[in-house]
């Protein structure tokens, strides 16, 4: 089933200088589970080359947070020199949160039920 | 067992403070820790002082404090913020004023000593390189056009001012957490010299709590990174920012005002709890480096969390300075063009100025080109799907120039379009004044060379 990563997790991203910071965070354990396995540093690095330019595993830092069921990427130089040095009118670099909930997922049909089941359940009662 | 409530005021030059009031009126708030300054603030104040020398300071401090100080004096509420900014005695001369013409009293305290401008030669001197932290490349490459350099001081001096009876602790440059661990500590007995795990274990509790608390509403469910979920927060519009009562043991839980909007539970407190720490394994601060490793956030009942499993390691022997130094001008242009083939006129408009800039020999370090509504956003991850067929379209040109007359001659490429270009041209933004650009340079100084030189200072009112 096809799936954006925006229908099983959440994220909030900031600056840090020319530092682009995401956390990314699954609804459960199942879906912290799935995410840790998909979403390598190369994926997520190929995911944002455009504003890194480097599709190269080692221009994001991936860090896992198994009790907080969180991921945190950092991308390297990913804001343009940072934010008082940006042309971008995101020059805070809030908005790449949600470039990276855009991505597509393929999950297997029960995996992709059971995840959404869990995502509409946190989300009902949080 | 001895608790002390700490309540967040601003997260930015610029928020809201009456979430405030009902920390004070109802959610029994001790303290009011306001963060002023993001990273970028220095560079907005040093352009205030430029014009202004005795501004520097966040303009947002007096007319707070008019309106909180009414409500907290009776209290006994205290208020720790870096209002200060570049300028934290111009702070304190302005805070001191208005008091004075209200007739009220208080004792206010002014930390300097994060400002290292003027002390570069004698750091470098003293064999720090402040070499860039990241690069590593030499300070000497933008030494001459630094407009500023201040150092994150930690929780001491402010828990000094606060033993020394201070009702209001203006500060500069501090790490944004300390603004919260220091009431703790002074309250809670906890030690800044701590080397046991269980000392540093406490820090490390306080330095979480503030962290949470320090960007006021993204604790408390608000810019909740999510598709729809966001929609459930209740209230955004009366939201209350976030409470942590923390005991002597470093229990601390999280929770905010009663009858306030917002939301504080596992899933809003830990998206600010990672937000912008980089390696959460490694959280430094002056006063203790934080490993979220262990950390949990337990509910403990509607708007109730509990923090646990905070641990902490020794602080460093450095401080983290930033400098901030010019880079060139940006100038920018905003057109707006309606359907039919607004995607297409804009990329005319895109393709003429290029073609303006080459003709005229402009020298544009960098263009930046934006498609707003389009995907500014989201760019390549952006549905173009509807892109030939739009109802309209906002196109943004920003131009990096070292001149600032360069700049300055930019967005005149454009309003002759208005006529002699592409049809249905429907608004144009950008004849206004270019900013200026500024780069930043994270560096480490040996603590005792700066910690040496900082001052507290009392004056009652």
């Amino acid at each position: 089933m096809k799936l954006r990563l925006a229908d099983i997790a959440h994220a909030r991203s900031g600056d840090k200088a020319d530092r682009a910071d995401i956390g990314l965070f699954a609804w459960d354990e199942a879906g912290y589970r799935v995410l840790a396995e998909l979403l390598t540093p190369e994926r997520v690095a190929a995911h944002f080359a455009h504003l890194t330019g480097s599709a190269e595993g080692s221009s994001v830092k991936r860090y896992t947070l198994p009790h907080l069921l969180a991921l945190k990427f950092v991308l390297e130089g990913a804001l343009s020199g940072g934010a008082a040095h940006s042309l971008r009118s995101d020059n805070l670099g809030k908005t790449i949160a949600a470039q990276l909930l855009r991505m597509p997922l393929e999950l297997p049909e029960e995996t992709a039920r059971t995840l959404l089941q869990g995502a509409r359940a946190a989300i009902e009662v949080f | 067992m001895k608790t002390v409530r700490v309540a967040s005021g601003l997260g930015f030059y610029g928020d809201s403070w009456e979430p405030v009031k009902a920390a004070i009126e109802r959610g029994g708030a001790q303290y009011v820790c306001s963060d002023h300054l993001a990273e970028l603030t220095l560079a907005i104040l040093r352009k205030d002082m430029a014009r202004e020398p005795a501004a520097g300071f966040t303009r947002d401090l007096v007319p707070m404090l008019m309106s909180l100080w009414p409500l907290a004096q009776p209290r006994g509420v205290k208020f720790v913020l870096n209002a200060g900014g570049l300028n934290p005695q111009g702070a304190r001369d302005a805070l001191v004023a208005a008091f004075q013409a209200k007739g009220w009293h208080a004792r206010i305290a002014v930390v300097t000593g994060d400002a290292l401008l003027p002390r570069l030669d004698e750091l470098q001197a003293a064999g720090q390189t402040l070499a860039h932290l990241d690069t590593g490349a030499d300070i000497a490459s933008v030494r001459e056009r630094l407009v500023f350099a201040n150092a994150y001081l930690g929780a001491a001096p402010i828990a000094q001012a606060l033993a020394e009876g201070a009702d209001i602790v203006l500060t500069g440059r501090v790490a944004d957490a300390a603004l919260f661990l220091a009431p703790l500590v002074h309250e809670l007995g906890w030690s800044l010299q701590a080397s046991g795990p269980e000392g540093l274990d406490k820090l490390a509790q306080g330095l979480a709590v503030g962290h949470l608390l320090e960007c006021s509403g993204q604790g408390a469910g608000g810019n909740f990174g999510s598709a729809g979920a966001w929609a459930r927060v209740p209230d955004l519009t009366h939201i209350g920012y976030p409470i942590a009562e923390v005991g002597e043991d470093g229990s601390a839980l999280i929770t905010k005002a009663p009858d306030t909007g917002g939301r504080i539970s596992f899933h809003t407190l830990r998206q600010q709890l990672l937000y912008e720490v980089h390696d959460p394994r490694a959280y430094f601060s002056p006063d203790v480096v934080l490993d979220m490793g262990e950390l949990r956030l337990l509910d403990e009942g509607a708007d109730r969390v509990r923090l646990v499993g905070a641990r902490g390691h020794a602080r460093p022997e450095t401080l983290k300075l930033v400098a901030g130094y010019e880079d060139g001008w940006m100038a920018q242009a905003v057109v707006g063009f309606c359907w039919p083939d607004a995607l297409a006129k804009a990329e005319a408009v895109v393709a003429s100025v290029k073609q303006q800039l080459k003709e005229r020999r402009v020298p544009a370090r960098e263009l930046c080109v934006e498609h707003l509504g389009l995907d500014t956003f989201l760019g390549p991850h952006a549905d173009r799907s509807q892109a030939d067929e739009l109802n309209e379209l906002w196109l943004r040109m920003a131009v990096r120039c070292d001149d600032k007359r360069v700049a300055e001659a930019f967005p005149r490429l454009f309003p002759w379009m208005a006529l002699s270009g592409p049809p249905f041209m429907g608004g144009f933004h950008g004849v206004g004044a270019p900013s200026q650009l500024l780069g930043l340079w994270p560096a480490l100084v040996r603590r005792e060379l700066v910690e040496s030189q900082v001052t507290v200072s009392l004056t009652e009112v």
